[in-house]
This record gives structure tokens, sequence and C-alpha cells, in this order.
């Protein structure tokens, strides 16, 4: 055991000294918060405001169209499709006789085409605009209209989860990108450790260093100290990361302004509702970050991640063996890596596939099996587990994927570990799966 | 005396050949000793069951007269492969510290011997370098030589396996040859040259056209390069200083008489040649 230890240490303090590891640490979190605030800068101030001329026959859309920040609808005389960008337009919109029980085409021409988004905006607006043309028509008063439009907007959905007499408050759309962004991690970084893994037994064989090492220690000892020692440094980076998002978080809530800090506190000591004076004084941005960290609350987050640390680790130790026996077999020519490595490779992107349905509906048959099957499971089980433990993943289905997936991790490194002492030693052959098969089940 | 290395019997196969068939041979304590074959013999499997990374399929053993174990008995087995290598991103020093501690030695100990060989063999300055900046300065050959010749002479056992036929002439005591997964020979190098000697003999005389074919020899070469020394083959049970009392009673004027041995690569090529030795599926396992 003391010399498993050994190498260990070799494996990880060459890895994490290197540059490239304090790079992707620091680099990472840092690109995705710039991320995060990038894409919500863009969406709320990087779009442009769209001046729409529109032609109109039927003269009800000058008072039913409603303009947004970023739509503008005018209704200019003496414009058509050859001057409204002289005009100072950056599209025309132009509207059909609309008769009754008739479907009627209009069109819209653009200087610059524009973002889905704004277009699906522009139809909704028709739409309501021509049904609120037709309730008008059918005697409702324009002001019965605004009036039911306004409380409309009154209701906001509450989900809540039942379990047994409590009951905690869901966010679906939290719960799926917290299940997208775990699984999408657990899938990256099976792809980035495991290939790590691969390209290590690699450099030992061709560069003929196994061969010293196994006259000192057994080729499952080098093997297990490679796969653990590597498994550590990826902890290390996400322990390094959970760091560096904390405290980036803690300064930037502290350089707030102070009375941006006051309004806080009290958003948060009254639960959100401070009656409509408070909320009147309370900035909008305040109000924003209290929302989001309202948002954030509703998430078990120690057991999110303490289940992603152990479906990291699970997952890794169930592919790293194999990366490492496939490893052991190459030889001077890494195309062989290539297609050796196809078959490991195709059950983890299958599993990011099944991860990606299963985020959808979380609770199928097949969401099941894809959870408490070691191939899948990490995925496909941190997408799930976000939705709630024991509301959406009973606790007997969590302890079943447990573990399944531990003695997964166990089966294939005692049969990785067969292939490995064979082909770490093997020189100049090109070996195939049918021959590491037979590797692996031949007696000891 | 006893033998320090006792291999009897052994046997290893993969699959469904036989990499090591039936193979028997003792090494003398302080020896330098030849294990000798061309790629595919079974060298390597026959090495690695000698420093415990394979156990045999059969036959056993005995390390100083004692049942060989390998976790206990590695500590007193250095082994170089001959497929060897280095990390090609580590320094060499850190390398050879993290390969003596794997060996067993503590941190300390393991500096302290690392340290000694460094001085030894003049490489002091290689302790921050890597593999891939060591092109330049290659290490004193003779160096290396002498401390061979230097451990076996305090008692160590050396045993050297290679397909380089002349290093081996150069510094082995006793060889065996193995091939196919069998031994084919073994004795010392004195004794096989003895075994396969063909009876050739060198004269050189400054009136070579003097010499002919006789009853007692044959002619086999006349060399280029010197063309006073001729090679004569014996005929059968012509003792050699019947030849040269011939030579005297002919007047021929005799520079030099010797016996030309054959090399240990000629009696390997001659004992392997048939046997396509390259056809093993299992070549460098």
């Amino acid at each position: 055991m003391h010399k498993i230890w050994i190498i260990i240490q070799r494996e990880y303090t060459s890895r994490v000294k290197n540059k490239r590891f304090l790079m992707v640490t620091f680099l990472v979190p840092l690109l995705m918060v710039g991320l995060i605030v990038g894409s919500a800068y863009f969406s709320f101030k990087g779009t442009e405001e769209r001046k729409i001329a529109v032609v109109d026959p039927n003269g009800f859309f000058k008072d039913k169209l409603k303009n947004s920040k970023q739509l503008k609808f005018e209704f200019p005389k003496d414009v058509d499709t050859s001057n409204y960008q002289a005009k100072g337009y950056s599209d025309i919109l132009l509207m059909p006789l609309f008769e009754e029980d008739k479907k009627a085409d209009y069109i819209l021409r653009s200087k610059k085409s524009m973002g889905f988004s704004l277009q699906e905006s522009i139809s909704r607006k028709i739409n309501a605009a021509i049904e609120d043309q037709m309730l008008e028509k059918a005697g409702i008063q324009q002001s019965i209209l605004d009036s039911i439009h306004q409380s409309a907007q009154i209701a906001e959905l509450k989900a809540y989860e039942d379990e047994g007499k409590s009951s905690k408050e869901s966010n679906a759309a939290l719960a799926m990108g917290i299940g997208y962004a775990s699984g999408l991690l657990i899938y990256i970084t099976m792809f980035i450790y495991g290939t790590m893994v691969l390209r290590g037994v690699m450099e030992e064989k061709t560069s003929r260093i196994a061969e010293v090492i196994v006259s000192s220690v057994k080729p499952f000892e080098l093997m297990l100290g490679k796969i653990i020692g590597i498994g550590a440094v990826g902890l290390t980076q996400f322990l390094m990361w959970i760091i560096v998002v904390v405290t980036f978080t803690g300064v930037g809530m502290s350089l707030l302004p102070a009375d941006m800090q006051n309004q806080l506190q009290q958003l948060q000591e009254s639960g959100g509702q401070m009656g409509a004076a408070g909320m009147a004084q309370a900035s909008e941005s305040a109000k924003n970050i209290y929302a989001f960290q309202h948002v954030l609350s509703t998430t078990n987050w120690p057991l999110i991640i303490g289940l992603f640390l152990f479906y990291f680790l699970g997952g890794f130790l169930f592919y790293a063996s194999l990366f490492a026996a496939v490893g052991s077999v190459v030889n001077e020519d890494p195309q062989d890596a290539q297609s050796l490595m196809f078959p490991i490779t195709m059950p983890i992107i299958f599993s990011y596939i099944i991860t990606n349905v299963v985020i959808q509906n979380p609770n199928t048959p097949m969401a099941f099996w894809a959870s408490v099957i070691p191939f899948s499971s990490p995925m496909v089980m941190m997408a799930r587990v976000s939705y709630g433990v024991p509301t959406t993943v009973p606790y007997w289905e969590l302890a079943l994927s447990m573990v399944t997936l531990i003695g997964g991790f166990l089966l294939t490194t005692w049969l990785s570990a067969k292939i490995y002492r064979t082909g770490i030693l093997m020189y100049g052959k090109k070996v195939t799966w049918k021959e590491m098969i037979k590797w692996a089940f031949a007696k000891s | 005396m006893e033998p320090l290395l006792s291999l009897s019997h052994l046997v290893k196969h993969y699959a469904t050949q036989k990499a090591v068939d039936d193979i028997s041979f003792d090494i003398q304590k302080g020896s330098i000793f030849g294990l000798l074959g061309p790629n595919g013999a079974g060298k390597t499997t026959l090495l690695r069951m000698i420093t415990g990374i394979f156990y045999p399929d059969g036959g056993t053993i005995q390390l100083d007269g004692k049942h060989f174990d390998p976790l206990l008995d590695i500590r007193d087995i250095g082994y170089m492969p001959e497929e060897r290598g280095l990390y090609k991103k580590m320094k060499i020093g850190e390398q050879a510290l993290y390969l003596a501690q794997l060996r067993g030695l503590s941190k300390a100990d393991a500096m302290e011997k690392i340290k000694y060989w460094f001085e030894k063999f003049e490489m002091q300055s290689w302790w921050n370098k890597k593999v891939e900046d060591l092109s330049k300065d290659p290490l004193n050959a003779n160096l290396i030589k002498d401390e061979i010749y230097n451990l076996a002479k305090n008692g160590a056992t050396i045993i050297f396996s290679t397909h380089r036929m002349e290093q081996v002439e150069e510094i082995c005591d006793h060889i065996v040859l193995v091939n196919l997964g069998k031994k084919i020979l073994d004795g010392t190098v004195s004794e096989i040259k003895q075994q396969f000697k063909e009876y050739i003999f060198a004269i050189e005389t400054s009136h070579p056209e003097l010499i002919k074919d006789n009853a007692l020899f044959s002619i086999i070469e006349r060399a280029d390069k010197n063309p006073n020394k001729i090679l004569v083959k014996l005929s059968h049970a012509v003792a050699s200083n019947e030849v040269l009392k011939y030579l005297i009673e002919q007047q021929i004027p005799v520079v030099s008489y010797n016996e030309v041995l054959p090399s240990l690569n000629d009696i390997f090529i001659q004992l392997v040649e048939d046997t396509h030795a390259k056809a093993r599926a299992f070549q460098n396992i």
C-alpha cells in the first residue's frame, strides 16, 4: 500500500504543479461568470430598437398594436417598400385587408433581418390586436379589455413539492438548469480525465518506463495509483472552482452600494413581501438580485454538490480503468488508440444523449433504468436529482444507483487490471478487442 | 560451490504458445552471466520470472538455496530491462528518486545512494535536466563497464541478456543460449568455443606460395588483407604440432601459427539459423 501512495503522489503533484492546471482552475469560473453576465447584458441592453412602419388598410391596428422597449410601431402616410429606409424606418409591415373567416398573410420587410424572438413577439402582438378587435366588435369595451389584460399579469406560478406533511417551493427551470449543467460537466470531465488516464498509461508504455516500474510494484498498483492520483486532481479542480466562485460572489456582493445592501436585507427579512411602499422604494437591481437569491435557495446545494462529487468520482473510476486498459494495449500508433477508444466513448456519448431526454421528463422508466445502470448513471442521475430528493428520485433509487455504480467500478477495475497487466508489457503487436476480452476473462 | 540462482524446469506460456519451455540452468555467485538468444527466444520472459514480474506456470526458482519469494527477494535484485525508458518531462534526479522509493528505499536512503551513483558516473549536472535535453552528453560507457567488473568482484552476480554477441564475448564468464523457448547451449565462453571449433589454423609466412594442400590440411582461405596469412583446416585426427613439424621440415619460414576459434556470433548463427525464430507470434511479449 505504501508504494501505491508514492505513485498517487507523483501522478497528483506532476499534474497539479502544471501551469495548465492553474490556468484552467481560474479561467473556467471566470469564463462561466463572463458568459452569464455577458448573455444577461446583451439580452437586456445589447438589443437594438426597431422602428417599424405599418401600412394598414384595416385602420384598427393604430390603437391596438402595443409598443414595447424594442419594437416601436408607427403609422406614417406615404411610406412604401421603396422608401421606408430613406424615411428612417428599420422595417415595414404590410397588412392585408382582413376579412372574416379568411386567412391572410402579412408581410414584414427589413433592412437587416430580425431575430427569431423578435419576430415571434411581433406575431404575438398582431394576433393579440386582432383578438382585441374582434372582442370589441362583439361588444366588449376597450377599458374592460385593458383591465382584463392587467389582472391576467397578477397571477404567477408557484409550484411546490409535497413530501409528507412539509412542502417546499420548487422551480422546474432552475432544476432543469442545474441538472443540465451537472450532466454536461460530468460528461466533459469524464472525457478530460478519462483521456488523461489513457495518455498517462500510453506514455508509460511507449516510453518503456512501465517495465522498469513493474519490476518494483505490481501492475495493478501502478494502474490504481494513476487512476486515484488523476481522480484526486479532478476533485481538487472542482473544489478550487467552488472556492473561486464563492469568493468571487462574496467579493461582488460586498462591492454593492450600501443602500442596495440595505434594501436586499429588508427584502430578505420580509420574505419578498415588503408591501407596496417598500417594494416601490427598492431598486430594480436589488429586486433582481433578491429574486435570484430566492430561486437559488429553493435548491438543496449541499446535497447536489455532495452527489455531484460522488457521481463524478464513481463515473470517473468506472470509466478510467477502461481507459487505462485501452492505453495499455496501444503501441506507437495513436490511430490504434482512436479505434480502440471507440467502444468506451460510445456509451459516454450515448448517456449524454439520454441525459438530454431525461431532463425534460425525469420520471420515465428509461430515466429510472439509465440512472441505475453504471454506464449512464453518473450523468442521468445527476440530471434527475436536481428535481428533488426524495420527491422525484426516492431514496431507494438513489441508494440502488450508488450501489450499482460502486459495484460497477469494482468490476471494471478488476477486469481492466487483467487486460492492463498483460498489455503494458507487450510490445510490437496489434491487439484486438477480442483478445482484450479474452485476457479480461482469463483465469488468473 | 552453491549456485546463487537455480532455475529448474521453468515453463511459461501465453495463450497457446510456450514462451519458455522447460528451461533449467544455474548461475554461480559472483559470476557475469550471459543470457542470449534471438528476439522472441524467451529471454525477456525468463528475466521477468527471475525478477518476480511473472509467476512461472511450472518449475521452480531457487535463490541462494531458498525458494524464490518475489515480494521479499526483489529488494536484492536490480533490474534494468532491455525495453527501458524514463518519463520524458520529469527531471532525471526526481525520476531516480521516484524509482528508488518504489523499490522500497526510504526517501533519505534513496537520496544518499542516488548522490553516490550520480557522482560515480559523473552525471551530477543531470539532476535538473529532462530526458529530452540529454541527447548531447553521453555517459562514459567505460565507467559503466568498469563498474560491472567492480560489482562482480565485490560479490554481486550479474546477468546480461542481449542478442549482441560481441558484448558477451568480452565480459561474460558463462552463457546460456535459448531459442524457441528452449535452452540450446550452456557453458563457459571458452568451453563453448572449444566445443564448436573446426580445427582451423592461421599460418603466417614470408613465403605463402610454398604452402599447398596436402594430407595434413587443406587451404580454405588466402586472406586478401594480408597475403602472407593463410587459413587452413586440419584433416581428421591431425594434431596441430604435426602441421608445425611439417612446415619446419618443408623449410617454410613461419612467422606465426595459431588456432582460429569460431566467434560466438558464428556459433549462434549456425545454431539458430534453421529454426525460423522470427515466426514466433508472441515475439517480444
